[in-house]
């Protein structure tokens, strides 16, 4: 792994304009980055993260550069993280949520993104109930596209945070053993999270109830269980994935109280991993039911970390996507 | 009508329903067939020699499409739709009843003949709704729609749900000689489901349909078939256990039959991409081995007819999110060329099976005329030029909607012609000799 001061002097320095950027343009999917391109994100966001250690936690990088904030789905984390980060990128930003956009009068979200386009945007952040929606997007506008969420297909920045998390704990990921339990069937962190660390070599268990692993999951290159004990078993890092009642159509499971009884990460079970495991969630949690408040609020857990540390990733990819000037300081 | 006599001479003929497979002549007066046969006189007689690379079939009928007339005129018309069908090689089409209103009345079924006499060009077969507003709960009145010209019933774009009122209304409609045909799908098992349940869709996040969706129903029908004696014609067939059910229920001499569309005979969900305008369809694109299985049962006769399930949709429509977009492609003007190509060259069936699936046996299963090319019938003929190469352009069709997969596919196996009660009502420019294809006609 790049140590952060190369990362630093790759961003102060920008020797070569193409170093720093990435092929596309857009963030749909994990998919659309190389495995160097993810560790570059890596790197960057290293630096990133010393800025909002600073007194003045805020750099001209974005300076004239307009970012819209699409959420057309609840969010709190996201939304936040990604305003922050366009903000000590001194980037001009507006937010757009669901309630108060005229989607509610009949405009098709193609239609809509047409006329944010005139607008002549830089960047537009996306947050969509329905899988795809962000392709729709790409179609249609010359804005760079960052997916914050569609549906129930990937969230790259937050798989983005979690590696960057990871590799704050641990050295390298080959070799790690990553169990990633809860709602895998309507989960997009679950798909984003799959294809970054296995990109970077990570072995990776998925565990849920049977209802809920999606069919063809295998395919991924995951060992997918129904038994905690086998997913548990000396992991490195554990990652737990909010049940996510409110995509649910249909039955899944009894009661929540069943799920935490069988699925629940309590300190007893935490037993099970390597002793230095780490506790993920992408948030939010739902205490009792994903986990118990002694694990959350535990030693093992870095919940509060992988949000501070998405600042730090959205700034990093903000940045490289927007292709910024070379001439640009970052201080 | 040709008033005049006319003899198409020198084709190669293929009418399994006669057994014929060679060359031979076609003579054709007042819009019917009156002879066939080697050197036929030409006494009397307009001459049309037709180049021996160009197959001479009963006219192909597509017994599963949507004009949506009445009601969503901006995706099709019954004008748009049978030119469509005329320039895909069909001189008939059965549209089915979920258009606004449904045809669940005479008044809707005559408004849709009426519309297909002023275009006149394929000839159009209504099928009733099975239930009122297909939302199987009541029964239609079949024999005022029967006598009015329906030649089926089917709740299509939903399933008959309940199995008694599947049960009652296969054994009404044994009373008057149709098919139920039968949109095999269980309600619940679907859920909000938009492709078929599998890697891909699990990739996409897309919500799954697993094929037993599709065929604990069509195991249903089987046993209500053999229960009642009532004909179950299973629309647009697509995964590999419904096409196992249909199998045995022939075993045990069932009426039951089935048709597949091009698209579930060559894709797969392997295909899926965020397009529904390409993608998104009812059934989904299954797996593989659904797809082989489809090609098996094609083969080994199973599948006794190919079907569109032409479904026009608006560009507008299809522009939005997957999960949002309305199901359905078309498939006039690509399904010959497609089932040439793919089917006939190779080498999974021989060209007086393709004739059979998309002309005579169609024509049985509806108890419709046509389907072969005997005296006395109806001269409804589609000629093939089965070495053509073409590209499909769907900018050029004559359907109203581009919604297809198959854009700029290169496909061997063209229409060359379709000749409806003797008239050409098509010819393919890009097929030599078709300029002759012409005559005197009133």
């Amino acid at each position: 792994m790049s140590a952060p001061s190369e990362a630093r002097d790759l961003i102060q320095a920008v020797p070569d304009e193409a170093a720093v950027r990435l092929r596309s343009k857009h963030l749909l999917s994990v998919e659309d980055l190389s495995p160097k391109e993810i560790l570059l994100v890596l790197d960057t966001a290293e630096a990133m993260k010393e800025i909002g250690t600073r007194h003045i936690k805020k750099v001209p990088t974005l300076r004239g550069k307009t970012v819209v904030n699409l959420f057309l789905e609840p969010s709190t984390r996201t939304r936040t993280s990604f305003e922050i980060a366009e903000k000590r990128l001194s980037a001009d930003t507006l937010n757009l949520a669901g309630g108060t956009s005229s989607l509610l009068k009949g405009e098709t979200l193609t239609d809509m993104a047409r006329n944010l386009e005139a607008m002549a945007p830089d960047m537009i952040v996306v947050r969509h109930g329905s899988s795809g929606a962000c392709h729709l997007l790409v179609d249609v506008c010359n804005a760079g596209v960052i997916n914050a969420g569609d549906g129930m297909h990937e969230h790259p920045t937050q798989a983005l945070l979690d590696a960057f998390t990871i590799r704050e704990h641990k050295t390298q990921f080959e070799d790690l053993k990553v169990a990633i339990v809860g709602d895998l069937l309507h989960s997009r962190v679950l798909r984003s999270n799959i294809l970054l660390l296995k990109a970077l070599g990570a072995e990776v268990c998925v565990c849920g109830p049977r209802t809920l692993i999606p069919v063809g999951i295998e395919r991924f290159g995951v060992h997918a269980t129904t038994s905690m004990n086998e997913a548990l078993t000396d992991a490195d890092v554990v990652m737990l994935l909010r049940v996510q009642i409110e995509r649910m159509h249909g039955h899944f499971f009894p009661s929540l109280r069943e799920y935490f009884t069988v699925f629940g990460m309590t300190a007893e079970r935490m037993q099970r991993a390597k002793p230095d495991a780490i506790i993920m969630h992408p948030g939010p949690i739902n205490r009792g039911v994903e986990l118990s408040s002694e694990v959350a609020d535990g030693p093992f857990s870095v919940i509060l970390e992988q949000v501070a540390n998405g600042v730090a990733i959205r700034m990093a990819v903000l940045y490289l996507l927007t292709g910024v000037e070379t001439d640009e300081e970052m201080s | 009508m040709t008033k005049q006599a006319v003899v198409l001479k020198g084709g190669h003929v293929v009418d399994p329903a006669q057994g014929l497979d060679g060359k031979f002549d076609v003579r054709i007066e007042g819009g019917r067939i009156v002879a066939v046969g080697s050197d036929l006189p030409i006494a009397s007689a307009s001459t049309v020699s037709i180049p021996a690379s160009l197959v001479v079939c009963p006219g192909f009928i597509d017994m599963h499409v949507h004009f949506r007339e009445p009601g969503q005129e901006h995706k099709e018309t019954i004008a748009s739709g049978v030119a469509a069908a005329v320039a895909g090689g069909f001189v008939a089409a059965a549209c089915m009843p979920n258009t606004d209103p449904v045809n669940d009345h005479v008044g809707v079924t005559e408004e849709i003949l009426r519309r297909a006499s002023e275009a006149g060009l394929a000839k159009v077969y209504p099928i009733g709704a099975a239930s009122l507003g297909s939302l199987g709960e009541r029964m239609t009145e079949i024999r005022a729609l029967r006598a009015a010209g329906c030649v089926g019933v089917s709740d299509d774009g939903h399933p008959i749900a309940s199995a008694h009122m599947m049960r009652r209304t296969l054994e009404y409609v044994s009373m008057f000689d149709m098919p139920i045909i039968n949109h095999c799908e269980e309600p619940s098992l679907k859920g909000d489901g938009v492709a078929h349940e599998g890697y891909r869709a699990t990739a996409l996040g897309l919500r799954g349909i697993p094929g037993e969706c599709e065929s604990i129903m069509v195991e249903r029908d089987v046993s209500l078939s053999e229960l009642t004696g009532g004909a179950v014609h299973v629309a647009h067939i697509s995964a590999r256990q419904s096409l196992r059910a249909v199998r045995i229920g022939k075993d045990r001499d069932v009426k039951v039959t089935c048709e597949v569309t091009p698209h579930h005979f060559i894709l797969t969900d392997e295909d899926l991409q965020y397009d529904p305008n390409r993608f998104k369809m009812n059934p989904p694109l299954r797996a593989i081995a659904d797809r082989d299985a489809m090609l098996a049962g094609l083969a080994d006769g199973t599948i006794e007819a190919i079907a569109t399930d032409h479904a026009p949709h608006h560009a507008d429509e299809k522009a939005t999110e997957f999960a949002e977009a309305p199901f359905g492609i078309i498939g006039l003007e690509t399904a010959v060329s497609l089932s040439l190509d793919r089917l006939l060259h190779r080498g999974i069936v021989p060209l007086s099976r393709l004739v059979e699936l998309l002309s005579s046996n169609p024509a049985r299963i509806l108890r419709v005329p046509g389907g072969r090319l005997a005296p006395g019938d109806a001269a409804d003929i589609t000629i093939l030029a089965p070495d053509t190469e073409v590209e499909v352009a769907a900018d050029q069709f004559h359907s109203k909607s581009r919604n297809t997969p198959f854009d700029g596919w290169r496909l061997r196996g063209a229409v060359a012609a379709t000749i409806v009660d003797g008239r050409v009502v098509y010819t393919n420019d890009a097929v030599a000799g078709v300029e002759k294809l012409t005559w005197p006609s009133a």
